[in-house]
């Protein structure tokens, strides 16, 4: 079959012909990811200059800012961080075909179950950081879980798509946690919480000061570590087991998985809420490890960009690190970039261009003489 | 809290909803979702607003806008249908390349522009009736009117044509279609951006009728995405999406207008008293559609009434299957 352009009357003395792949090579998925990359990043660069800005200099200014020096990798490092678990929790529902577009709204409910914690309080205050920590990630867990669960017992019980679910929860969540920041836990009238007592800050490398000089300034916490943890952990959750299992025969072939005696319904559930508590940990290692407080607007999107992240990776957990750190790049040095719709406008242009590339995974593309 | 005033309020917003909801549902109709309509809204509220004030001229702005929405849309059709491309990742990329577009362009463009920038019109018979004429036809943007006209003009095209036919046919066998010489990619490619035009006419309703002027990020909240929700709600049919349209408008009017009131038949209003509390009306619209997907899916598969059978499959000539 033919596929796109240059099929029948074309004035090239070439058509292009495409075959369908029987197999797909092994190099060729990160050839065609990275391809992809660099194509929206000279569409992109075009669009900045259509619009008065200077291409190159944005994208010098992006990797210099981002990776320049060990202060800046650092900051990389903090943004990323909760990239990684929204870009996790959308690789996993996604890998079985489950559109949880709700990590946005997961976060937050993340970041306020962790606030709950030392702002309501539930725990008296001055409790030990080995006590306050945990309970916080479980908190953060579990009120992702929730939002993430609500939408796919929705979808597993009354088959409601779990797009607009997850969507229209995302605004319920915004609206919950603008609740408690402009009421109950309100600071003087402002839109942010009191700060967090010290016991319940994630440490920072800069903590650690006082042993090894040059961690100074290192804002860089344990929620990065955490980060890398679950991504390992399900990497071997998805390679290794029999739930991960389930879950790639569902995501490739619903059909054959019910055959097969695998409970679709429940594993919608699971994975559903199991991808919201992982966007749940995002928000709160962002409240314990960089904030330190709650606020309204605490997230620029990192829900959202976890979906792009996912596909980049391909929905394996290890590349998620990897795509979680490039756009961990693109969020810092975008604060600077004007006009602010820029880095939007790029993640935009990224994922088109990945999308477009699978076609080249499954067809042989070729120039053939006419 | 005059009835007539929220519902006629409901019907002017609620035309936001409904063109970018039959949009989508001509999209689906052929087989394709596109879930850019946030993105696409922007774009074509962004267009058509700046045009609008540079030129003095709102119908040019009009025509910008259902162009840059359609152009979108042809985005969307390109990498879905010739790339055969997941058409939810499509959609989404739509969205954050639309509202990324919208952002740069919008940048320095002052707030609120001065009222309408499109006529309001009184129909002067139909405006006489009671209640209807006040709700309908008093005082509503010329852009209430053309919703009034385009749900059964949609519903005559799906049902009771022949392009129609060519369009359900499309949307549920394609193949099937193929062989009794219907062009599916073509057919495709113009529903996709008739949708883009239709939805970025939706922004246009916002930023040149319903809330004139330029509101950067706040400019759609949402509302595309609502409007995704309604199609699956109305099944397909423009007239359910007016009805649905129309009602998620009239509440989210009334979790406004809930606030103002310091107390209803002496007892005092909470909304009025604890000020963080009306968050939980703003909730409403969005818990509202989650409530009405629950219904809509439930109603569906008793009814076995469901999608376009090749709903979100890419269509390859001379490959078995859809």
């Amino acid at each position: 079959m033919s596929v796109g352009v240059g099929s029948g009357r074309s004035v090239l003395p070439f058509a292009i012909s495409a075959e369908r792949r029987l197999e797909i090579p092994r190099w060729l998925p990160l050839a065609t990811t990275l391809g992809a990359v660099g194509v929206a990043l000279v569409i992109s660069g075009i669009l900045i200059l259509l619009i008065g800005g200077d291409p190159i200099a944005s994208f010098q200014h992006i990797v210099v800012s981002s990776f320049g020096s060990v202060g800046v990798l650092s900051d990389t490092l903090v943004k990323a961080t909760p990239l990684i678990f929204t870009g996790l929790a959308c690789a996993l529902a996604f890998r079985m075909r489950l559109w949880n577009i709700g990590a946005e709204g997961q976060f937050y409910l993340g970041a306020w179950g962790a606030s709950a914690i030392v702002l309501v309080p539930i725990i008296p205050s001055g409790s030990p950081a080995f006590v306050t920590i945990p309970l916080m990630v479980l908190a953060g867990f579990a009120a992702g879980a929730v939002w993430g669960f609500i939408a796919g017992w929705l979808r597993a019980r009354f088959q409601v798509n779990e797009i607009i679910t997850t969507l229209m929860l995302n605004y319920i969540a915004i609206l919950w946690v603008r609740f408690w920041v402009f009421g109950p836990w309100s600071e003087g009238g402002f839109q942010l919480s009191k700060p967090f007592p010290k016991e319940a800050w994630l440490p920072r490398l800069t903590d650690l000061t006082g042993l090894i000089a040059a961690f100074s300034g290192l804002t860089v916490h344990l929620g990065l570590i955490f980060g890398i943890v679950a991504a390992v952990i399900m990497w071997f959750v998805l390679k290794r087991t029999r739930k991960g299992y389930e879950i790639r025969l569902i995501g490739d072939n619903a059909l054959a998985a019910r055959y097969a005696g695998v409970n679709i319904g429940r594993n919608i559930v699971l994975v559903m809420l199991v991808s919201g508590g992982l966007a749940g940990l995002a928000g709160m290692s962002e409240v314990s490890g960089v904030v330190h407080r709650m606020q309204d607007a605490i997230s620029p999107g990192y829900g959202f960009t976890g979906v792009i992240i996912a596909y980049l990776a391909k929905f394996n957990p290890l590349y998620v690190v990897v795509a979680a750190i490039a756009f961990g790049a693109l969020i810092l040095a975008g604060r600077e970039i004007q006009p602010a719709g820029i880095p939007s406008m790029i993640q935009g242009v990224i994922l088109f261009c990945v999308i477009a590339s699978d076609v080249l995974l499954r067809y042989r593309v070729r120039l053939v003489r006419r | 809290m005059n009835p007539e005033i929220i519902l006629a309020a409901g019907v002017a917003s609620g035309t936001i909803l409904l063109f970018a909801s039959i949009g989508e549902i001509f999209s689906e109709r052929a087989g394709v979702i596109n879930l850019g309509v946030e993105g696409m809204m922007f774009v074509g509220a962004l267009a058509g607003f700046k045009v609008g004030v540079d030129t003095g001229n709102p119908w040019l702005g009009l025509v910008m806008a259902m162009a840059a929405g359609g152009t979108l849309g042809l985005l969307h059709a390109i990498v879905s249908i010739h790339f055969q491309a997941d058409q939810i990742v499509s959609g989404l990329s739509l969205t954050f390349l639309g509202t990324g577009i919208a952002l740069v362009l919008g940048e320095g463009l002052s707030g609120a522009g001065g009222g309408t920038l499109l006529p309001v019109l009184t129909i002067p018979v139909l405006s006489a009736i009671p209640f209807v004429g006040k709700v309908f036809f008093s005082d509503q943007s010329i852009l209430v009117y053309v919703g009034y006209l385009l749900v059964p003009a949609a519903w005559f095209w799906i049902q009771h044509t022949r392009p129609g036919l060519h369009l359900r046919a499309v949307g549920e066998y394609p193949t099937a279609a193929d062989a009794l010489g219907i062009n599916v990619y073509r057919l495709r490619y113009v529903y996709v951006v008739f949708g883009g035009v239709l939805a970025g006419l939706a922004g246009a309703t916002i930023s040149m009728a319903i809330t004139p002027g330029w509101f950067a990020n706040q400019e759609t909240s949402g509302q595309g995405w609502i409007a995704v929700g309604l199609v699956i709600f109305a099944r397909w049919s423009p007239f359910r999406a007016l009805v649905g349209a129309y009602l998620i408008a009239t509440i989210r009017r009334l979790t406004l207008d809930l606030q103002g009131p310091p107390n209803f038949f002496g007892i005092p209003n909470p909304f009025f008293v604890y000020q963080p509390s009306t968050f939980f009306l703003d909730m409403l619209p969005y818990a509202l559609v989650i409530v009405v997907l629950v219904f809509g899916s439930r109603a569906a598969l008793r009814r076995r009434l469901g999608a376009p059978a090749a709903l979100g499959l890419p269509y390859v000539r001379g490959e078995r299957g859809h």
